[in-house]
């Protein structure tokens, strides 16, 4: 995977940023529209979607029973005979990280061995998630730990605090810092909390700072804020790597989080990218899906795909 | 299977394209063999086919594949459905309100329970994606009759002092071809009149559709009638004598034609036209945004839209980054049939109309141009043009002036928000425009200047019932949509039909100056000396009328005078009156242009304050001007004061409308704020009647400038002069140069250079039936605005006839400025 090397904090450009809200809401209600993919290049779009999730477990209960069972999943996201059904048995499908808390990244470690999955990722949110409303120092700290501890990618989230007064050097410098806690191997996701951040043009700003700081991927939330992981919001922050992509040379992730569930999302969310970014930002090294039930119903979906029956929820494995 | 299935997924999990997303043509197909692919006329509630008429095949634009035969109608078949019309419209326009509201109501039901049948036949038919036709043409029809359904409901509240007309001839075009059915049928329908329509030849499989499905909504037979023809048929149907008004969406020669077609029988007309609208990109826009909309202005019906926004002005300091970005984003773009629902472009409607877009395009890169069109694939058969950028053009170039009637977008870069301003207007066309600008005050003083029916402020070719469409210059005139749209299909309840037919000679009529009263001396006795304040014998201090205009007094340009006689005797003169010619007619024009935006810019409450002040000083000379008025027309004194006092109440009366017909708020299903602003209608030139030669001269003038107008004015041919006296009256009103300029003369010679002059943007005219004929004559050639009697005097002592609705409409014209909102989506 690429880096993002970053550059200097640009204010003129960050503030030269302006969104229409109503006009992007327009695009992403008519991209949907405009776009569907049927029958096999359904099927096929949806195994490149499960080739992208973060399959997600963030609660407040996780133990290692139920990561162990996460990661096994990861490992077999798609029942073996529906695979091989599709011809795709022996294509090395798995999900494209699993995401837990840093106390859980040892778990994780664990079984994505036992589960013959060492390869997959492992995402670590980290930076006090969700709200991120704990001393810097401590945030560092978490970050540095859970490097330690095996994660090979970090979720951090943006103090909204910082973002919502404008004070965007600050936002840059604290995020360069976590960068730096990262160190040359690690993978920066940066959170931006868009559901707190109110406008548009505030996370199109927000886009672009965390980027000029390095980031390796943005995402939209943490699942936890009362707006999440939106059409409109994903179209401003893909249009916010779109310009720079074209600025700087360099290319960023994108990652939506927060209320993905169903198939169908899947590939609008694929479609989107595909339409403002590329081919190359259909992949699970320019794009990830933060998500936990999602896979469950691209299963379904791949089920009635192959066998031309709609499943039972128990007849599927459950993460 | 196994063994192709997974190599299919493989290879598309690979290269991760898109797939065919058909939509079934099953139902449709099953409809069509119902009728045995061949269907007729839908006459008074059934099907008609008359023997022997030739047939025309309809075929899918995606496709070449034939759909159904439909036949070339004739002149006896538009004498049937007229006929049934006129039978229909005894009973229809008679119904109670709330009983037309219903079968209102009941047809746009019945179009939701068959909207993806009508979604696919549409989309068949005309080659547009499924996705447009099920996405925005249907629910647009539905949407159009409820709104309707609701005028219908009021139409005896709302609408107390109006009528409907009749019959209404509608001929459509086949970019939208139900929706814009829809756009005619609704308010004709609503105000109680009946129809008969044409579609567009290509086009005419869903107006049948649709008129079988309205006969099985209830609607009563002869209401909505179709009738399928050429085009010489739809003049039959123009012309036929009991089609009380015609209705047309079309190309502006073919509106131009209708117009000519039916000058001075009497028949309503409504044209929307065509367009070269701009989409005017300011360096404060959301420029990613600003892309986006430039796809839904111009690529949006495979551009055969007449709001197409097909003209590109942007900002010079981000006109690179533009055209990049827009370049970037054809790329993206997939052309295909027009029932796949992932396509962004279908066919075009014709090979005819494919031949013209292409002849454009190629001329413009023989000419010069950088024409841009992305590299993607095109079906290999079927009428596939690929969304086209050009460059590197000038306002010289043709496929900058000329509507395309494709996706063809032509760039051009502007310096200033005023330089937008005017390359946006610099063009014959007026139907709409965009504008992209997240600062508001630039926004909205850009959306005021552009002379254009309908203004999107950061987005492009939203459409609403609430809200009407149509528009300026040679865009047309008229309204669809929105209470503003009713007013095509009524009018007023005093006022008879009128059907006539006037032989003249348009190249002669009104052509030689000095015809009528010659403007030569020895035609009356000598002006006779009198008793002066002093007690002696001598003659009064000869007064001398000249003509007006830019606020001063000026001999007429020919040096001419014409006598004007005392009502009891062929011999007294009362004084001499300017003869004017052409060139006080250029004079004039020119002085109310200067004075128009100025004007235009007062405040409502001093344009008010002027014209009541007029009624002070004109109630200054009561006497003196009704003793003129007595001593010219041979009325009673008595008579002439009323017709004094009646101006000054009337000139209260428009005072008093200064500041309350502005405009308002229109519900559409916008998220923001949909305005309709009633702005003047620009230079009005008005022919004065003779009956009534104070009060009409000042009947007519005074909507028309309260309402921000600026004219040239011919004031009754026999008696001028208080028309004349008033211009003291306006010097010492206040009222700024130019705003009132008044010709004398003869009516019809004036009225001809006015009709004939291009930046006079409408004529009202009180005079002849000849008068009339040439007048809606001649106006087709820049479509300016009519309003004419026909040779039929009108009372304008009675308030119904002499003030009210039927002025401020023609003194205004509705553009309607959408402006979604929104900043805050979340916390």
């Amino acid at each position: 995977m690429a880096h993002n090397p970053g550059m200097e904090l640009d204010m003129g450009w960050v503030n030269g940023a302006v969104v229409d809200l109503p006009a992007v809401n327009r695009r992403a209600a008519t991209l949907l529209t405009k776009r569907t993919v049927k029958k096999s290049w359904q099927a096929a779009w949806l195994l490149r979607a499960v080739t992208c999730i973060d399959l997600t477990t963030l609660s407040g209960d996780d133990t290692v029973t139920n990561v162990q069972r996460l990661c096994f999943k990861a490992c077999n996201p798609i029942r073996q005979d529906l695979l091989d059904a599709m011809g795709m048995g022996d294509y090395g499908i798995t999900v494209g990280a699993v995401c837990v808390y840093s106390a859980r990244v040892k778990d994780a470690v664990q079984s994505l061995k036992q589960a013959g999955g060492a390869a997959i990722p492992i995402a670590s949110v980290a930076t006090g998630f969700p709200a991120g409303q704990v001393p810097f120092e401590t945030r560092l700290k978490e970050i540095s730990m859970a490097v330690d501890l095996g994660a090979t990618e970090i979720d951090i989230v943006i103090s909204r605090d910082l973002a919502l007064s404008g004070d965007w050097g600050k936002v840059y410098d604290e995020i360069k810092a976590c960068k730096a806690a990262c160190g040359e191997n690690v993978h920066l996701k940066t959170i931006l909390g868009t559901g707190d951040l109110g406008t548009l043009t505030n996370v199109y700003k927000a886009s672009l700072v965390a980027m000029m700081a390095g980031s390796d991927f943005i995402k939209t939330s943490t699942g936890k804020e009362g707006v999440n992981a939106t059409m409109p919001v994903g179209l401003t922050m893909v249009r916010a790597i779109r310009e720079y992509f074209h600025k700087t040379g360099f290319k960023v992730g994108f990652k939506p989080a927060g209320g993905i569930r169903t198939a169908k999302d899947s590939c609008a969310w694929l479609a989107l990218m595909k339409e403002e970014l590329g081919d190359e930002w259909m992949r699970a090294d320019l794009f990830r899906i933060g998500a936990s039930s999602l896979l469950t119903d691209i299963e379904r979906q791949l089920y009635h795909f192959v066998t031309g029956r709609y499943a039972a929820a128990h007849q599927l494995p459950m993460a | 299977m196994a063994g192709n299935l997974g190599s299919e997924i493989r290879r598309i999990f690979d290269n991760m394209e898109y797939g065919p997303a058909p939509e079934s043509a099953d139902v449709a197909k099953k409809w069509l063999s119902q009728h045995k692919d061949s269907l007729g006329h839908f006459i008074n509630g059934e099907w008609v086919k008359p023997e022997n008429r030739k047939t025309y095949t309809t075929c899918s634009p995606a496709t070449g594949e034939a759909l159904a035969d439909t036949i070339q109608g004739e002149e006896e078949d538009v004498n049937l459905a007229v006929s049934c019309a006129k039978t229909a419209f005894q009973s229809w326009s008679q119904l109670p309100a709330h009983t037309r509201a219903r079968h209102l109501y009941a047809v746009a039901r019945n179009v939701q329970k068959h909207h993806r049948l009508i979604a696919v036949i549409e989309a068949l038919d005309n080659g547009k994606s499924i996705r447009e036709t099920r996405d925005c043409d249907i629910p647009l029809v539905a949407r159009h009759f409820y709104h309707y359904a609701g005028w219908a409901q009021f139409s005896d509240t709302e609408m107390r002092e109006w009528k409907p007309v009749g019959v209404v001839g509608a001929i459509v075009p086949w970019n939208f071809p139900l929706m814009l059915l829809t756009w005619k049928v609704c308010p004709a329908l609503a105000m109680g009149n009946t129809v008969v329509l044409k579609p567009a030849t290509f086009t005419r499989l869903s107006a049948l559709l649709f008129a079988e499905i309205c006969h099985e909504a209830g609607l009563p037979p002869g209401v909505f009638n179709v009738v399928t023809g050429n085009g010489s048929f739809g003049s039959k149907l123009a012309l036929h004598p009991d089609v009380d008004k015609v209705a047309f969406t079309g190309s502006t020669p073919v509106g131009q034609t209708l117009r000519r077609l039916t000058a001075g029988t009497g028949k309503k007309l409504s044209l929307e036209l065509g367009g070269k609208s701009p989409v005017i990109v300011m360096d404060t826009a959301d420029i990613d945004s600003a892309v986006e909309g430039i796809v839904d202005a111009i690529y949006f019906n495979q551009g055969q839209v007449c709001s197409a926004g097909s003209r590109l002005l942007v900002q010079e300091n981000i006109f690179d980054d533009v055209i990049q970005r827009v370049k970037e984003r054809l790329k993206h773009f997939r052309i295909g049939h027009s029932l796949d629902k992932a396509i962004d472009m279908g066919a075009i409607v014709s090979q005819a109309q494919y031949n013209t877009i292409k002849e454009y395009v190629d001329d413009a890169r023989a000419t010069g141009a950088d024409v841009f069109q992305p590299d993607i694939p095109l079906p290999a058969k079927g009428l596939f043009y690929p969304p086209t950028l050009i460059t590197n053009v000038q306002t010289v170039s043709r496929v900058v002036r000329e509507e395309i009637f494709g996706p063809v977008l032509v760039a051009l870069p502007f310096r200033t928000a005023k330089e937008a301003g005017n390359l946006g207007n610099n063009t014959n066309y007026g139907l709409a425009a965009s504008v992209w600008s997240e600062n508001l005050p630039t926004a909205l003083e850009l959306a005021i200047t552009l002379k254009a029916g309908t203004v999107w402020v950061n987005c492009h070719n939203l459409f609403d019932a609430a809200a009407g469409f149509g528009g300026y210059r040679e865009s047309g005139f008229g309204r669809d949509g929105g209470k503003e749209g009713l007013y095509e299909y009524v009018m007023p309840k005093w006022e008879r039909t009128i059907r006539q037919n006037v032989d003249i000679d348009i190249k002669t009529f009104g052509a030689s100056f000095g015809s009528g009263t010659s403007p030569t001396p020895g035609q009356g006795g000598p002006s006779k000396s009198q008793l002066c304040p002093n007690g002696k014998q001598q003659p009064l201090v000869d007064h001398t009328y000249k003509v007006y205009y830019g606020g001063a007094q000026k001999r007429p340009d020919g040096c001419y005078s014409r006598p004007i006689y005392a009502a009891h005797d062929k011999q007294t003169i009362v004084a001499y009156v300017g003869d004017s010619n052409r060139k006080d007619v250029r004079n004039a024009v020119e002085a109310a242009h200067k004075a128009a935006p100025g004007w235009g810019k007062r405040a409502a409450h001093n344009r008010a304050q002027i014209v009541y002040y007029m009624a002070e000083n004109l109630e200054l000379r009561r006497q003196e001007i009704a003793e003129r008025i007595s001593l010219l027309t041979g009325k009673t004194l008595e008579n002439s004061f009323k017709e004094v006092d009646l101006s000054i109440q009337r000139l209260f009366y428009w005072g008093a409308y200064a500041d309350k017909y502005g405009g308002n708020v229109q519900e559409t299903t916008l998220y923001g704020c949909t305005v309709c602003i009633r702005e003047p209608v620009g230079v009005v030139g008005i022919a004065c009647p003779d009956e009534f030669p104070l009060l009409g001269f000042v009947s007519l003038f005074a909507p028309a400038i309260v309402r921000a107008n600026c004219v040239v004015i011919i004031p009754s041919d026999k008696y001028p002069i208080p028309a004349l006296d008033f211009y003291q009256v306006f010097d010492t009103s206040d009222l700024p140069a130019g705003v009132v300029n008044v010709l004398s003369g003869n009516k019809d010679h004036i009225s001809k250079y006015l009709t004939e002059h291009q930046n006079v943007d409408a004529m009202w005219y009180f005079g002849s039936a000849e008068g009339s004929k040439f007048v809606e004559f001649t106006s087709a050639e820049n479509v300016k605005r009519t309003w004419v009697n026909y040779g039929k005097e009108r009372d304008w002592m009675d308030q119904d006839q002499g003030q009210g609705e039927e002025f401020l409409y023609h003194a205004t014209q509705c553009k309607n400025i959408w402006m979604p909102m929104g900043t805050t989506f979340s916390n």
